[in-house]
């Protein structure tokens, strides 16, 4: 995974509640085996028409926002399907940081597993952040994720919060499980606890 | 851990019990005793294992089984579209690599994996469970804590056998009193997302209480778990009790004679004890549900069956408002039509939310002696080949061939439209499954949620209508 440290980069305003992961990539997309390549198809249906083509009142079919490395939404982002797909997706589209008011809890984890960083700030601030995206090409945001603030383009600092564990993985580019394969011992020892006994093995032979 | 002698609710109690390691920040290493594999979410997963050299640590704590992907049609012939039979093939090959329990295709077990996992006996109450999908949670219907994770971490599941984790928030849905004849679990759940809204469980574990609730059978209580996450809940539960010990005992993987007692004896002293604090209460009253069916593209845009479909200018946040007149136009509803009389298309009775036994005998209670109206696709898709195998023991595959339905192998199919079964763009369904969302049976496709009888009722109507009115004289 990549680290994620300090990105200054275009922002893309989306001002839509409950944007689920079926329309970040719909389902007819998830029969690859893969985590890259879908980015092409992240918003299919809102991005293009039925022969393919760009829908131009598309956000991200827009200039300088087909470049945006930073989403911007209203609540619940990310709804619905647990498919990684959707992160993986927008990490493929060149997304590192999404931001919005609220986030469904399984994108929401699903976003740090893949170095993308999801901030939730209060709406009327996400709604000053739509209104520097919209300023256009040179209107960046900057996230500092050492620091825990976002830097808008007249210079103000918007403070965020941020889980310390998940900000340490991030920093680091570390993925869990080598951390938690280092309590291995722990992990055996719960296992042979007596209370456990109850709990029933599946065995190869016995499933037809 | 810290388990102290103050009231604790039915999910503190099975989160305590498998805590083995509280970090520092708060993150628990949590143990899980299931985890449920499909076809979809799992190869970058076995194929990240394979990376770095990993195996997977508990084998004998793992299913897998094909669903989402995989046609309902003709199981004789080999999977037409390349894409999905890579994708089946290479779940089949991981399983075989790493020694992990497996359904193959035609065996008459497979099925839908939250229909499988509870039918088997795999899933049992007081368990973590979980799995690389949203509706993980219908195994809290079971009365244990289960969830949908990401393909990461399938990959630390299969791992290490545990995942990270802080505890989630308490809270408590309660339906008081009876339901009227011909509202379903579907209907009172649809009710509940209809008042808190999508985001409305975010952060939470929901437990489902109250004597409409306790009234529920097992598929009912699995319907309503299942869709927990509509509610944007981590995780739904049902306290287990007397119905989920008559519905465990004897599956195949459950446990048998004195370790079932034993495991019983667990199971009953995890109820919530009185007094136990949620941070959120939510009260029904089932007496006030009908029969229900959503109009727009959220699961919280339902509308009791005689009820009509909103307008933007009732709505004073105008991007909230934008939204209604997106989701009108996209379903071809107008703003105040009642959601009664509009016809449907298609009628897709299955998904892991209502494709079991019980859900196909309520379908075919109102389908007996009726035919399919003309021009409508009707299609049955049965939750697991048991399910199937159990229905056609009792006739009710020929209820529905005789009324003009297809009967099909069990999958996914039209929930999500991975397979070909799909709605053409346009094409209005009523529909058993989860989601609404725009494109989610199919691009440009139009779905209204509903319980079985209902839908059973819209293909024997041609339109979304009161199952009530079609049944009077039974009910």
């Amino acid at each position: 995974m990549d680290k994620f440290t300090e990105l200054t980069a275009i922002a893309a305003p989306m001002p839509t509640e409950n944007i689920d992961t079926d329309q970040i990539i719909p389902a007819r997309f998830l029969k690859t085996i893969q985590r890259t390549g879908l980015g092409k198809n992240a918003f299919a249906a809102q991005r293009y028409d039925a022969d393919g083509n760009e829908k131009p009142d598309f956000v991200l079919n827009q200039e300088p926002y087909r470049h945006a490395e930073i989403l911007i939404t209203y609540d619940n982002l990310g709804c619905g399907s647990s498919r990684e797909h959707a992160p993986w997706a927008l990490l493929d589209f060149g997304i590192r940081c999404v931001i919005a008011p609220s986030f469904a809890d399984i994108f929401f984890n699903n976003c740090f597993k893949n170095g993308i960083l999801p901030i939730r700030l209060p709406r009327e601030i996400c709604d000053e952040l739509m209104d520097d995206a919209r300023q256009g090409a040179n209107s960046r945001l900057t996230v500092d994720l050492e620091r825990q603030v976002i830097v808008r383009p007249n210079g103000e600092g918007i403070p965020f919060d941020v889980d310390p564990f998940r900000r340490h993985m991030l920093l680091e580019g570390l993925d869990d499980i080598g951390q938690t394969m280092a309590h291995d011992a722990e992990i055996t020892s719960f296992e042979h606890r007596p209370s456990r006994a109850w709990v029933p093995s599946i065995t190869i032979g016995t499933v037809k | 851990m810290p388990v102290t002698n103050s009231p604790r609710t039915l999910f503190d109690k099975i989160w305590d019990d498998h805590v083995v390691e509280r970090l520092e920040d708060g993150t628990c290493i949590l143990y899980i005793d299931r985890h449920l594999v499909h076809e979809v979410t799992s190869p970058q997963a076995f194929e990240g294992l394979r990376m770095s050299g990993r195996r997977v640590r508990r084998p004998d704590a793992t299913v897998a089984v094909a669903d989402h992907n995989v046609p309902t049609s003709d199981r004789s012939k080999p999977i037409e579209e390349p894409q999905s039979r890579l994708q089946i093939e290479t779940l089949e090959k991981n399983v075989a690599e790493f020694g992990v329990p497996y359904f193959p295709l035609r065996s008459a077990s497979q099925g839908i994996v939250h229909v499988v996992g509870p039918e088997q006996g795999i899933s049992l109450p007081g368990m973590t469970i979980v799995c690389g999908d949203s509706h993980t949670s219908t195994h809290g219907a079971l009365g244990s804590l289960a969830f949908g994770i990401g393909t990461s971490e399938v990959e630390h599941v299969l791992a290490t056998q545990t995942i990270l984790q802080k505890p989630a928030k308490n809270m408590r849905v309660s339906v008081e009193g009876k339901v009227g004849p011909g509202v379903t679990a579907k209907d009172i759940m649809l009710a509940i997302i209809g008042r808190i809204g999508t985001a409305g469980g975010t952060g939470h574990v929901i437990e489902f209480a109250g004597s409409a609730i306790r009234g529920l059978d097992m598929a009912g209580r699995m319907t309503l778990c299942n869709m927990s996450i509509e509610a944007g809940a981590r995780a739904g539960l049902v306290a287990p009790d007397e119905t989920t010990f008559a519905y465990v005992k004897g599956r195949p993987f459950a446990p048998k004679g004195e370790a079932f007692e034993q495991a019983c004896d667990y199971w009953r002293s995890l109820a919530s004890d009185d007094g136990a604090y949620f941070d959120t209460e939510v009260t029904l009253a089932a007496e006030e549900i009908i029969p229900s069916v959503t109009w727009g593209t959220s699961p919280q845009n339902v509308l009791p069956i005689d009820g009509s479909v909103p307008s933007p200018s009732d709505e004073p946040d105008p991007a909230r408002a934008a939204q209604i007149q997106r989701a009108l136009d996209y379903m071809g509803l107008e703003a105040g039509q009642k959601i009664a009389g509009t016809p449907v298309d298609v009628v897709f009775i299955g998904s892991c939310t209502n494709s079991r036994l019980e859900d196909l005998r309520a379908a075919a209670d109102v389908v007996r002696g009726r035919h399919v109206a003309e021009g409508v696709r009707a299609m049955i898709v049965p939750g697991s080949g048991l399910v199937k195998h159990a229905a056609e023991a009792e006739g009710l595959d020929k209820v529905f061939l005789d009324a003009g339905f297809e009967w099909r192998e069990a999958g996914c199919s039209m929930c999500l439209g991975m397979n070909p079964d799909r709605l053409t763009p346009g094409q209005r369904c009523a529909s058993t499954s989860n989601r609404n969302f725009e494109g989610r049976q199919g691009p440009d496709g139009r779905t209204h949620l509903c319980s079985p009888a209902m839908a059973a009722a819209a293909a024997v109507t041609g339109r979304l209508c009161d199952v009530r009115e079609l049944v009077k004289e039974t009910v």
